[in-house]
């Protein structure tokens, strides 16, 4: 069992040579690259996070033998394959001005200040971000990224002022970086997406009025006394309550469902 | 790399039995799930917890004579990296009103909540700012915002699922807490899945009787934790430094916590941190392989707040329960021990065995879906078999598409549908196969309502606190635990430190005094801690390694 455990030699593999940063190895090939510069021997201080293809650490260009083609990949993610040319690159020193989200009208949101419009929203991301008017159009990013993301669609959404469309296609950045580095025109595609998403969550969605309404119930003590009768109760007693759950349909529609028991409501 | 010929083989036999579970799911029917004393008599026979053998007792420290892991008693018993002699405790690196350890999930929350109520924050970490098991939740977050819901129901899920043991006080904090965590993150930008009104898309978990889990996709944690580190990023009264792990915490003379040993991971100095309080934040301990299981945890996931913090110590509580997670991926072999998120199950995915037959009410809490499929697998015999030799259950994935709609895989579980299409498997049309892997810690440092621990200006939150999931973790009450305790220890500590005022002399006494216990109990050829990373060399190579340079 390995993930992670210690993949130690056996008998019947087969092994393939890779160069990692130029330097030759015999590695098993059914090792991820991950895998495979632990194998050689290498303990990862960075390049390494999550090691399931989430966290962006471990973004990685490599070369095939005769291929003049420079590709990209997440050493967690990918097999490897016999002469491939290893480079990681952990670390991208990306543009990314600071900013306040409470305060993109000037003044800080809320009571009776209204919320930016989306002119001043699409402004900000001008301001912070003129380089993205500067693609050239090449798709260098879309081809770069691992996660499979049209970037260069993103970046074109975001000089429109498209921001929710933006925030749909980035969605699933995990910022590896690797679009950025690889940009002719200079841009941090990837944190330039952060600052829309965040836009298109506290600005474009509606709010979830339940949540409101629960918010206020709970600041005005409506569960404090249920939950402390709850708390004092015996084993015995919560034991009998636990079984006696109703439990919600799995196909029930938002709001619909009212269940019989409602005492602790 | 799709499935080979004899696996292809057996998925038949799920496809045959697929149509009249589907008519069952759609008509409201589940396979029966458990009463409480089966429950109790699977785990009994099958979770890895209850074998004995794989426990021995702590001969030091605040917990002597608790049973826990042998891998995790080995570094709770494990030497200082340090000489106390040779540390210059006088000159100060790194001034801070507010120290915290590890900036996951729970560090951030405590960081943006402690500079909001006006003190400088510096965090340490052992890899980059958000490197941690929160990114990793794929699944959601539970609050009771829904109509029929409420904050008490809530409450009845952790306890049942934490089999009634559980602190009271810290379960009901946490669910009274939670909508206001959720509207948090809202107001951050977080974008959780919902209506085109605005309504939260809320789903079933393991062990919830209300759906109550709320989502962004199937990257939640990833979501959660890119904005908060975005909104740290934004704060000049945050420092982080990444790279940076604590080695040590420093008390100061009159037995306050002011401190901490860090580590430049790269160059190997030290730094001295002094601050007012201190958070310890380092999350799980996935990556000490727990009975050689595979994990689904973080490379930095190796329990260094639990050893320097029982060093200096603090009490801890469950350390004899470990998390498994009931499905973990066991093929393709790249992606073994990959954690397949409670979502799908969520969604309506059965268990099946071999035969392609349900064995399970498909949402038992993850303890007791453990036990199931390791039962299934062993002494049932009804396990799928991949060439590399693992056993298995199927996953019915493709279940979903059928019940919620095409694409709806796609768009819920993108990330998922990703992992595997690498590998030439499509979830949405072939099922998956699963094995339980080990997942999150449930044994923690005792804390109190805001974090505090037993030591005055040390506290404690996420992942390595508890007693607030008792013996056992509800899928989507960490992503909370971590929003609302981390808030809660940022806001206690800031008002903390000001009453702290300057820390007194700084100390590592409590180290000597730890070193001299373990040398009282015969204990001398430990291992040094915290361990900061795991090591995969193969034995071929640290045979030949050579230490010096
Ligand atoms: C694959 C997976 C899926 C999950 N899915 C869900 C889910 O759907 N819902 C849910 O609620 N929960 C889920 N969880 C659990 C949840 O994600 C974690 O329990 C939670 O995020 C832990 O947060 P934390 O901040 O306590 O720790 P982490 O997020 O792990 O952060 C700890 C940080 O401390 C750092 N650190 C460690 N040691 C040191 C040191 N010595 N010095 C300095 N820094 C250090 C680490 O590098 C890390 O950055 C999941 C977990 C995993 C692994
Ligand atoms: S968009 Fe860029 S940063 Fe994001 S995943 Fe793709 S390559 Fe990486
Ligand atoms: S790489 Fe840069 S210039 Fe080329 S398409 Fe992408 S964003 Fe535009
Ligand atoms: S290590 Fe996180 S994406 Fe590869």
């Amino acid at each position: 069992m390995d993930d992670g455990n210690a993949v130690n030699q056996k008998n019947d593999e087969k092994l393939v040579p890779i160069h990692i940063m130029g330097r030759t190895y015999e590695v098993p090939d059914s090792l991820t690259i991950m895998k495979a510069v632990e194998y050689a021997g290498h303990q990862y201080i960075r390049g390494c996070g999550c090691r399931g293809g989430i966290c962006g650490a471990c973004g990685t260009f490599y070369r095939l033998p005769g291929d003049y083609q420079l590709q990209t990949a997440l050493a967690c993610q990918t097999v490897v394959q016999p002469g491939m040319m290893i480079m990681q690159l952990p670390y991208f020193p990306a543009n990314r001005p600071d900013y306040d989200l409470e305060t993109l009208n000037g003044k800080r949101d809320g009571n009776g200040v209204p919320p930016p419009s989306r002119d001043v929203l699409h402004e900000s991301v001008r301001q912070m971000y003129p380089e993205v008017y500067r693609c050239v159009g090449c798709a260098t990013c879309s081809r770069t990224c691992p996660m499979d993301i049209d970037v260069m669609d993103y970046v074109a959404l975001i000089g429109r002022g498209d921001l929710e469309k933006a925030t749909e296609v980035s969605f699933s950045c995990i910022m590896c970086g690797l679009c950025a580095i690889r940009c002719p025109a200079q841009i941090s595609q990837y944190t330039a997406a952060m600052y829309v998403r965040r836009l298109t969550g506290r600005y474009l969605t509606p709010k979830a009025e339940h949540l409101r309404t629960r918010v206020t119930q709970v600041q005005a003590g409506q569960y404090d006394a249920k939950l402390a009768r709850l708390r004092s109760m015996r084993k015995e007693e919560l034991v009998a309550l636990y079984a006696a759950r109703e439990r919600e349909p799995d196909l029930s529609k938002p709001g619909e469902w009212k269940p019989k028991e409602t005492a602790w409501l | 790399m799709s499935y080979p010929p004899e696996l292809q083989e057996l998925i038949t036999l799920v496809e045959k039995t697929r149509p009249a579970r589907l008519d069952r799911a759609r008509s409201g029917e589940s396979f029966p799930a458990l009463t409480l004393k089966e429950r109790q008599e699977r785990l009994n026979e099958f979770h890895p917890d209850y074998r004995a053998e794989a426990k021995r007792a702590l001969a030091v420290g605040p917990n002597k004579g608790d049973f826990v892991p042998v891998e995790l008693a080995d570094l709770l018993e494990s030497r200082s990296r340090l000489d106390p002699d040779r540390v210059r405790l006088d000159r100060i690196d790194v001034e801070t009103d507010i120290l915290i350890i590890g900036a996951g999930g729970a560090g951030t929350a405590a960081a943006l909540e402690a500079m909001q109520a006006g003190v400088r924050v510096t965090m340490a970490t052992k890899l980059r700012h958000g490197d941690a098991n929160t990114v990793m939740a794929e699944g959601g977050i539970q609050a009771a915002t829904a109509e029929a819901d409420s904050p008490c129901y809530h409450y009845l899920d952790v306890l049942g699922g934490g089999h009634f043991s559980n602190v009271p006080e810290l379960a009901s904090t946490l669910v009274r807490d939670a909508p206001e965590a959720v509207e948090w993150l809202e107001r951050l930008g977080v974008l959780f899945d919902k209506y085109p009104d605005g309504h939260m898309k809320v789903g079933h978990g393991g062990g919830t009787s209300r759906k109550r889990l709320h989502s962004a996709g199937d990257m939640t944690g990833a979501e959660i934790m890119r904005v908060l580190r975005d909104e740290a990023r934004n704060r000049r009264a945050i420092t982080v430094l990444e790279f940076t792990p604590a080695i040590e915490l420093l008390l100061d003379q009159e037995g306050r916590c002011a401190g901490a040993v860090l580590l430049n991971l790269e160059t190997k100095e030290q730094y001295i941190a002094r601050a007012k309080a201190v958070i310890l934040a380092t999350g799980g301990l996935g990556r000490l392989h727990i009975q050689g299981f595979p994990c689904t945890n973080h490379y930095g996931a190796t329990a260094d707040g639990l050893v320097m913090a029982y060093r200096a110590g603090v009490k801890t509580c469950f350390l004899e329960a470990t998390q498994f997670h009931p499905t973990g991926a066991i093929f393709p072999e790249q992606n073994a021990g990959l954690l397949i998120t409670e979502k799908v199950r969520g969604l309506g995915a059965h268990l099946l065995n071999r035969d392609g037959q349900e064995f399970l009410f498909a949402l038992e809490p993850r303890d007791v879906a453990s036990a199931c499929i390791i039962r299934e697998c062993s002494q049932m015999g009804r396990g799928a078999t991949t060439p590399a030799g693992r056993s298995g259950v199927w996953l019915d994935s493709p279940m979903i598409d059928l019940l919620h709609g095409e694409g709806t895989v796609k768009r819920e579980l993108g990330a998922k549908y990703l992992q595997f299409k690498r590998f030439g498997i499509d979830i949405s049309q072939e099922p998956m196969l699963v094995y339980p892997t080990l997942h999150y810690q449930n044994g923690r440092l005792v804390i109190a309502q805001n974090g505090e621990t037993s030591i005055p200006g040390l506290y404690a939150a996420g992942e390595v606190s508890g007693g607030v999931h008792g013996k056992n973790r509800l899928m989507g009450n960490s992503l909370l635990d971590i929003i609302v305790f981390g808030r809660r220890a940022g806001r206690a500590v800031a008002t903390a430190a000001r009453e702290a005022g300057t820390p007194k002399k700084l100390s590592l006494d409590h180290v000597r005094s730890f070193e001299r216990e373990l040398a009282e109990a015969g204990i001398s050829d430990g291992k040094v801690g915290p361990m900061l990373l795991p090591n995969y060399a193969p034995e071929h190579i640290r045979v030949s390694m050579c230490h010096r340079l």
